[in-house]
């Protein structure tokens, strides 16, 4: 069984585990994800890898309360364990060799972002850190951010915490200073990587982004989780999640991120009455 | 005294009308009755034509003999000598173009019931047989096999009851492979499956979930960790799409992802977390074994109607004859000799029907089936708000790609020396469909025979 041995609340809609799967923590890559089950009836959902401790054996994933199934591991505490977790999936990010990157993200993105902004860190190379929020309860990460970039930029939609703004603004007016970099990594919300895309497209800056469409297996069995990248189709779970950003069609990952919005409502309403019977 | 009826036993199924909204099983099996009246027109044929077409040569005679006495766990006992998932083969195996095809009563009237025979006489002795399952004595080897589908099962149970000490690393939550996620309930229900898996625990087998080899682990340090030998029964799981426009709309699936969501995540049922979307009307793409599972799982979620589209004629569709006329008798359509040209949009990102072609059958190509070509301006939109691609699939490519010198050919399959299994690779076998490409559960299973056999030779060899 998959014990969680370590439950934190970042904030309102997001939270963080450690959860004990000591094979996975030996190979895990910042990049890579894992595929869980919360219950027999369960279904799987993919986290990314947001840390890991190979000598603890454990594995940090940060999910944001979305629907039923994040509704459901919320309810989980310390101690109780999680019906499956397999992996690592999916290509780690490539890291080696950048000297000067800024990594961009948003929301809980951020908890994906991270563990490749520390990697990069460790590795070396100069980091630019620029991460958005709603608003300042939703801030997650900043110290951990602090630690491993060279640079922190925090922007909030509402200008309650940081500067008012997009991370695009904030990338946009680094990059007129001046700033050189090898490499852009965009991760977050679809919509604020196509932008981020199109922006760094104009400047000519590579970009690499990081996929989350609707999956199942995450083993290449399925191809529910199929993109288009430059006019091909990729599977996401084994051929990314991080790919060329400048080639993903990302109106269509919008699109295909939609499929179930019903189902999803409905069963996130059910789940909700289902805990307040509960709780009463 | 023979049974001289030119026509088989029929079996007993349940009413297509009712059957076609359910998922319980089609097929409800012979009763003893009927079973002894069965075997009675076998002829015992002293040259056994019939073991010839079987592809693990069970002794069919001789089993069938056994009904005829009444002695059902002794025709078990036979069957069992060649195959150990006889109440899978008996319900899944195309019998019409394996043992059946070549028995003498065919050749005037229908062949014996064989594959109906095998199923009964499984079924007798999983509800009969009380005795506990043998824990055999350790040889202190160990091997491990990738992948729980019916290869791999075989080939773990073979070697465990030859004393080895096996841990079977399955990448899904459970067990089974196709036989779990593939093929649905009302054709195999997940009991059997289930069951010949507890067997194999109770043997001492050691059946790993969630352990994706390649990823979490890779055959080399599974030599590593003390592995002797190493069995890969990882299957044909990479579906092909079309590549016509319109093909990532919502609402079309592969039939993988949509059988998985049926069978595996339970998505039929009330209470399961998975989603599935409910159609109105739903074109299945393709002429198998899955299409037509894929068409029935879709019928019984509900759908007003559905399409089989199939480029050939249906004398050139693969699936089995039993599941084409099952699947016709549930009110299914059979557009034949139609080949989708793209997917329309609804206006709303989903599926609003699929524009086809009408084909036209020409010379035979080189498999000796006449190649389907285009009729000029036929074109036309058959409605459909889901689309199911069932085309073919090819071996997974991770195993290739994280496996040292692992030999495959052009179409990704392993490439193995001869009919041991054996690999590129010293203490690497490997069988079924990632071997074969996608194929049958017999020879699946036959594979895995074959392996354990050889892995046996080649560690006592050693
Ligand atoms: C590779 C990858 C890594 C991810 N990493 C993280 C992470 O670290 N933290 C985090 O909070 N979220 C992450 N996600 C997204 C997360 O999987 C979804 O938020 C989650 O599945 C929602 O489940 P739900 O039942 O609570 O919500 P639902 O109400 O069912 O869904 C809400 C939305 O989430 C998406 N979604 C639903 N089901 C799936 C699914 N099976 N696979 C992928 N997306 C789905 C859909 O766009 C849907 O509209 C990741 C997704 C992928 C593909
Ligand atoms: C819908 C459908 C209907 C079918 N109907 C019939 C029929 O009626 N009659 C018939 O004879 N045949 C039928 N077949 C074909 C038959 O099921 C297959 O030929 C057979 O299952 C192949 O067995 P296998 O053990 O080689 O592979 P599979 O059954 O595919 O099993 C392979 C297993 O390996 C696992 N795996 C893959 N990669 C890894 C990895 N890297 N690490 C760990 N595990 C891994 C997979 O998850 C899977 O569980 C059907 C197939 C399908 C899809
Ligand atoms: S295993 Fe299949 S081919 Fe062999 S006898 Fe049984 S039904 Fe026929
Ligand atoms: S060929 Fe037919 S009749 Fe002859 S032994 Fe085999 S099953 Fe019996
Ligand atoms: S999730 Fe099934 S192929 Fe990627
Ligand atoms: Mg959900």
């Amino acid at each position: 069984m998959y014990r969680i041995v370590k439950k934190k609340s970042l904030n309102p809609t997001v939270t963080l585990m450690e959860i004990e799967a000591p094979l996975v923590a030996k190979k895990a890559e910042p990049g890579q994800f894992i595929i869980l089950r919360v219950d027999e009836n369960g279904e799987r959902i993919p986290l990314t890898v947001a840390d890991y401790d190979r000598e603890k054996g454990t594995i940090t994933i940060i999910f944001q309360i979305v629907g039923a199934t994040t509704e459901k591991l919320n309810h989980l505490n310390e101690g109780d364990s999680l019906h499956d977790f397999v992996g690592p999936l999916g290509v780690p990010s490539h890291v080696e060799g950048l000297k000067k990157v800024a990594v961009v993200g948003g929301g809980v993105g951020c908890a994906i972002a991270y563990p490749i902004a520390k990697k990069l860190h460790e590795l070396g190379a100069e980091v630019h850190s620029i991460v958005g929020f709603r608003n300042k309860d939703l801030v997650i990460l900043e110290d951990e951010f602090n630690a491993v970039s060279d640079k922190l930029c925090i922007r909030t939609d509402d200008g309650s915490y940081g500067d008012k703004g997009l991370v695009t603004d904030a990338l946009k007016a680094l990059i007129d200073a001046g700033e050189q970099y090898d490499e852009v990594i965009a991760i977050g919300p679809l919509i604020m990587m196509k932008f981020v895309c199109k922006l760094t497209k104009e400047y000519g800056i590579k970009t690499v982004v990081s996929m989350n469409p609707i999956m199942i297996d995450g083993t290449g069995m399925c191809g529910g989780c199929r993109l288009s990248v430059g006019g091909e189709t990729k599977f996401a779970c084994v051929d990314g999640p991080d790919f060329d950003g400048h080639l993903v069609d990302f109106d269509e990952a919008m699109e295909r991120a939609t499929m179930y919005k019903d189902f999803e409502r409905h069963q996130y309403e059910d789940t909700c009455n289902l805990f307040k019977k509960e709780v009463k | 005294m023979a049974n001289m009826s030119l026509k088989k036993n029929e079996m007993p199924v349940q009413d297509p009308s009712v059957r076609r909204r359910n998922f319980e099983e089609v097929a409800l099996g012979y009763t003893p009755e009927q079973a002894v009246d069965e075997a009675n027109r076998c002829l015992n044929c002293k040259n056994k034509p019939c073991v010839g077409g079987c592809p693990v040569a069970i002794d069919i005679p001789a089993f069938i003999a056994k009904i005829k006495e009444q002695d059902f766990e002794g025709a078990y006992q036979i069957i069992h000598k060649s195959s150990s998932l006889p109440a899978v083969c008996g319900r899944v195996c195309p019998q019409e173009t394996q043992c059946e095809s070549k028995c003498v009563r065919g050749i005037k009237g229908e062949p014996v019931a064989i594959g109906r025979l095998e199923r009964f006489v499984a079924d007798w002795h999983m509800a009969h047989n009380k005795e506990e399952v043998k824990v055999p004595k350790q040889n202190g080897h160990r091997v491990a096999v990738i992948g729980a589908g019916p290869a791999g099962l075989t080939c773990a149970g073979d070697l465990a009851k030859r004393g080895y000490k096996v841990s079977v690393f399955e990448a899904l939550h459970t067990a089974g492979g196709v036989l779990v996620y593939g093929i649905p309930q009302f054709r195999l229900p997940k009991e059997i499956v289930g069951k010949e898996i507890d067997n194999l625990k109770a043997m001492g087998v050691d059946i790993e979930t969630n352990m994706v080899i390649g990823r979490i682990e890779s055959i080399d340090e599974l030599f590593d960790q003390g592995f002797e030998a190493v069995f890969i029964g990882t299957g044909a799981g990479l579906p092909r799409f079309m590549n016509i426009p319109g093909e990532n709309l919502k609402g079309v699936y592969s039939a993988n992802e949509f059988l998985t969501r049926v069978n595996l995540m339970k998505a039929y049922k009330e209470g399961s977390d998975t989603p599935i979307q409910h159609s109105r009307h739903v074109a299945v793409v393709g002429g198998g074994n899955v299409a037509m599972d894929a068409a029935r799982c879709a019928m019984r979620l509900g759908a007003e109607k559905v399409s089989i589209v199939y480029r050939r004629s249906e004398k050139e569709m693969p699936a089995r004859l039993e599941e084409v006329e099952h699947a016709k008798e549930e009110g299914i359509d059979f557009h034949v000799l139609t080949n989708p040209v793209e997917i329309v949009n609804d206006g709303n990102g989903f599926v609003g029907g699929m524009k086809c072609v009408k084909m036209e059958l020409g010379e035979p190509d080189e498999s000796g089936r006449r190649s389907p070509v285009v009729v000029e301006g036929s074109e036309f939109i058959l409605d459909c708000d889901c689309v199911v691609m069932s085309i073919g699939t090819s071996p997974n490519p991770l195993i290739k790609n994280t496996t040292k010198n692992l030999e495959v050919n052009r179409r990704g399959c392993i490439v193995t020396q001869d009919d041991s299994g054996l690999t590129s690779r010293e203490g690497v076998y490997a069988g079924g469909d990632a071997v074969t490409g996608a194929a049958t559960v017999i020879l699946a299973m036959g594979a895995g025979k074959s392996a354990a056999q050889a892995i046996d030779e080649y560690l006592q060899g050693k």
